[in-house]
């Protein structure tokens, strides 16, 4: 295989991009964050819409984001931009456990434009020192890769899941790391994940995850007929949540499973395959597995969703020759000849091994050419 | 030259790989072992939908990836397109 290159960082994680992000504590420091970003060329403000008023599982899911994001290895440094000073701070110490430059800014006592003046000159020091970071040679090992497929179809568990599949097996032989989630997407399927947990205790966690939430659908009167499968997929030919799953879990390999993470959770238990609890939602989904740590994702599409992400690299491939055609822009690797069988699951393997390589070494995907930055932070409560 | 696949022996259902006319005659193959079966479709099927290959009893399972993908209130005959109107969850 061709040399792979990356970003060794402080703490010995590998990235595969080099940005300086402009990280907003809160929705109503957006502004200050955006202002950076078009002052200072070359840093990437992230704006969302929460982190007031949170409380419980749900504030310390928006920390474990935040500090995730701007700990990702994709980061090279970060400026975090908050309303007040505490959680601010919290964020900005989070990040740099990791050993990266982090610098913090409250906009209290200062107001926008004396925030915006600190932070600037601040982000222009950190982008000109990031520049001059260097490439250096990786191994596959050393990448953590994310994969959910979205706008699923029936191709999608015909050809493009099972393409991933063989990159999920390949990273994970070669002693690297991938996080798979969609925890209402694996309804029908559950116990095919739940029997490759490593172990029982594992097992019973993964259980519990899946039947948490199986239990809240319940607990508020409702189902999911009209929302899984969506109305894209029943038009693409998936007719129950069944076989939808069946479908989105063929893309998770063969390999044991060596960990359940809650959303946004660094893996713990070393290198190897791991479930994260995420929504099915893509966007929702790609962000909490950046903050896990992933750095390329994988985003196999029947009837052709376009989402991105502004720090990790989402390569997506489709079996379906109609979305191939009609949505060309959007589609990294075609494998549409797995339906026509004039390719076998082994060369479509070797196609999406090649465009890894090429976006590990600093190829735009199709997303990050268009411009695809969807950064959706996942609220678990009504705000206090 | 095959219009529909199966994912493997044991399944109930195929997926169309090219649109199926209504009454056409179609070659399927089982990804699994690469073997052939032939069906006479018996409703227009568009790509990447479903076809029956066997005859499936009134509230029985529907089967594909050799796991339950639902139940088929009215039962399901050979060549049937399969969908949401004859297939339901076991799920919600």
């Amino acid at each position: 295989m061709e040399t792979l290159t990356g970003y060794r960082r402080e703490n010995g994680a590998v990235g595969i991009r080099n940005y300086v992000v402009i990280l907003p504590v809160d929705d109503i420091s957006n502004a200050a964050c955006e202002a950076v970003g078009n002052n200072i060329q070359g840093t990437l403000a992230l704006p969302h819409s929460y982190g007031r008023l949170q409380y419980g599982e749900d504030l310390a899911l928006h920390f474990r984001t935040m500090i995730g994001i701007g700990s990702n290895p994709n980061v090279a440094a970060v400026v975090v931009i908050g309303i007040e000073e505490n959680w601010t701070k919290k964020i900005a110490d989070g990040i740099a456990e990791t050993g990266k430059p982090v610098a913090a800014f409250s906009i209290e006592r200062n107001g926008d434009l004396e925030t915006i003046r600190q932070a600037s000159w601040k982000a222009k020091e950190f982008v000109q020192w990031a520049s001059e970071l260097q490439r250096e040679p990786i191994k596959l090992e050393d990448l953590t890769v994310s994969i959910k497929c979205g706008e699923s179809d029936t191709t999608t568990g015909l050809g493009s899941c099972p393409t991933v599949a063989q990159v999920v097996d390949r990273v994970i032989d070669a002693g690297g790391t991938v996080f798979f989630g969609e925890t209402s997407e694996l309804t029908g399927g559950e116990h095919l994940i739940a029997n490759r947990m490593a172990t029982p205790a594992l097992k019973e966690k993964f259980m519990e995850t899946y039947n948490s939430y199986v239990d809240f659908i319940v607990s508020q009167g409702v189902d999911l007929l009209g929302s899984q499968p969506t109305q894209g997929n029943i038009t693409g030919g998936l007719s129950t949540i069944e076989e939808k799953a069946l479908g989105n879990i063929e893309k998770t390999g063969t390999k044991e499973i060596i960990g359940v993470l809650k959303p946004a959770e660094k893996p713990a238990n070393g290198k190897g395959l791991y479930f994260m609890d995420t929504s099915s939602a893509a966007a929702e989904c790609v962000t909490l597995m950046a903050a896990g740590g992933a750095v390329i994702h994988f985003f196999p599409t029947g009837q052709g969703n376009v989402v991105g992400n502004p720090i990790e690299p989402v390569v997506k491939l489709t079996a379906n020759p109609i979305t191939a055609k009609t949505m060309s822009e959007h589609i990294d690797v075609d494998v549409s000849g797995l339906l026509s069988r004039d390719i076998t699951l082994s060369d479509a393997g070797d196609m999406l091994m090649e465009c890894l390589t090429r976006t590990v070494n600093g190829r735009f995907t199709a997303a990050e050419a268009l411009g695809h930055k969807e950064f959706v932070m996942t609220k678990l409560y009504p705000s206090a | 030259m095959h219009k529909f696949l199966i994912h493997y022996k044991g399944d109930h259902v195929g997926v169309a790989v090219q649109d199926i006319a209504a009454n056409e005659k179609v070659q399927g193959v089982f990804m699994d072992d690469n073997t052939t079966i032939d069906v006479r479709a018996k409703a227009a099927i568009p790509l990447g939908h479903k076809i029956a290959i066997a005859n499936v009893e009134e509230e029985a399972k529907v089967i594909e990836y050799k796991v339950p993908i639902g139940f088929a209130p009215n039962g399901l005959k050979v060549g049937d397109y399969v969908h949401t109107h004859n297939l339901k969850t076991l799920r919600w």
